[in-house]
């Protein structure tokens, strides 16, 4: 099967970085499957859950708050705000985003920070509800 | 000549003080481990960044080009960042960085250009408002924070983005300690407004797709570029700090010791030639009988 490079940063540390058949990247305007050969695209991320595939069965998740991704020809890297391993993300952690949000947005006085910031936290809020159902499922 | 109660007391004081020295190297010891490894895990993120932003910066230029990696087209008022310790007792480590901006400042000045200061940490305020007091618009505190992150540096950055927006400054350069070993860091001047793009990074030519546009990327894109160079400073900074505290008092220790040995001889030797004279006093006393 066709790889390609992936890469996963956190500002902290790097999470990932190794071979992948496909990365399933949570971008602004919907999800979005990226195989090899893919054509190069940037896109912003929204807060959500990054699939990689390594092998035909086997696959790691992460959570992510948001950040960026870059797929070029020959590899994607992912600069994420603040990116865990799915398994150590539970309510508490996304409340304690949804917060962190909420009072930054409160605290913002620029019209387009703002914008972006109430964005952020709708999409917050949005990802909470899936992760419970996940979670409950 | 000091008599034999002063120099035990010297002895004792300077004991005391290597004492000091020596915990407070071991503390910068356990607390470096920690720091370089902050510090090391920092720097991938911002050299991807660096890479994502010189690729896409190959592909915008001109007029259109946000300010952030623009300009403002003029460089007639500089701000230096100058990022310090917050404590001092770790050698020539916030003078080297205050001197570097010091000498920058001087040099800009004279070429007629306004000079305003940032100051992250008490100890690069001390030393430059002495100079410029004038000129240091603000100061920015980092010693209730055990371990410095990226909540920092954003506060940091979005003080600094503010007053570009509001027509402050046009050229930012940030003045931090790059950490390359326990006995080597290097003061550095980076100029972060506009953004540095690195000479020689290849450029990809391929054409992106943006999703969304291409100017909204960029919108988020660079202040989080600012960002994130902030945090590197500041986590190399830390390092920094922890790795010339830790040398400057294995010095000091050592220092001490030496200090110690010198005055333990001089007291050793006073004493016998003490006992020396007495008995020479009570032969002498038993032989004029």
């Amino acid at each position: 099967m066709a790889t390609f490079t992936f890469e996963l940063v956190s500002p902290e540390r790097i999470l990932f970085s190794g071979d992948a058949v496909s990365v399933i990247v949570p971008s602004v305007e919907g999800e979005m499957t990226v195989l090899a050969g893919h054509a190069p695209v940037v896109a912003v991320l929204k807060p959500g859950i990054v699939l990689v595939q390594t092998g035909a069965s086997n696959g790691k998740e992460f959570f992510v708050s948001g950040g960026l991704a870059e797929v070029n020809a020959t590899s994607v890297t992912i600069l994420a705000e603040q990116a865990r391993f799915l398994e150590d993300v539970d309510n508490a952690v996304l409340d304690q985003e949804i917060l962190t949000a909420e009072t930054r947005h409160a605290g913002s006085h620029d019209e387009a920070e703002k914008k972006r910031l109430h964005d952020q936290l709708v999409q917050l809020r949005e990802f909470k509800g899936v992760f419970e159902q996940r979670k409950a499922a | 000549m000091p008599s034999l109660k002063d120099l035990r007391n010297r002895i004792a004081s300077v004991k005391a003080t290597q004492k000091i020295t020596k915990a407070m190297q071991m503390v910068a010891a356990a607390k470096l481990r920690r720091a370089q490894s902050a510090a090391e895990a920092a720097r991938p993120y911002a050299e991807r960044m660096e890479t994502v932003l010189a690729n896409l910066a190959s592909g915008i230029s001109g007029a259109g080009a946000p300010k952030l990696i623009g300009g403002t087209g003029s460089d007639k008022v500089q701000l230096l960042v100058v990022c310090t310790a917050e404590r001092g007792l770790c050698g020539a480590f916030n003078s080297s960085i205050a001197r570097l901006a010091r000498d920058k400042a001087l040099a800009l000045k004279a070429e007629g250009k306004t000079v305003k200061f940032v100051c992250v940490g008490k100890k690069g305020y001390d030393i430059l408002r002495r100079q410029f007091a004038a000129d240091i618009l603000e100061v920015i505190d980092l010693r209730a924070f055990k371990q410095l992150g990226f909540a920092n540096a954003e506060t940091i950055a979005q003080s600094i983005l503010a007053r570009f927006a509001n027509g402050e400054f046009d050229v930012a350069t940030l003045f931090f300690s790059k950490f390359k070993s326990v006995i080597s860091q290097i003061p550095t001047a980076q100029r972060i407004i506009p953004a540095e793009i690195p000479a020689g990074t290849k450029t990809m030519s391929a054409v992106y797709d943006y999703e969304p546009e291409e100017s909204e990327i960029l919108e988020t894109l660079l202040p989080r570029n600012l960002t994130v160079q902030v945090l590197r400073a500041i986590l190399e900074n830390a390092a920094s700090e922890q790795g010339a505290r830790m040398s400057a008092m294995d010095s000091a220790t050592r220092n001490a010791g030496e200090m110690i040995k010198k005055q333990t001889q001089l007291y050793n030797r006073s004493r016998q030639a003490m006992i020396t004279k007495e008995l020479i006093e009570i032969i002498s006393g038993a032989e004029a009988l």
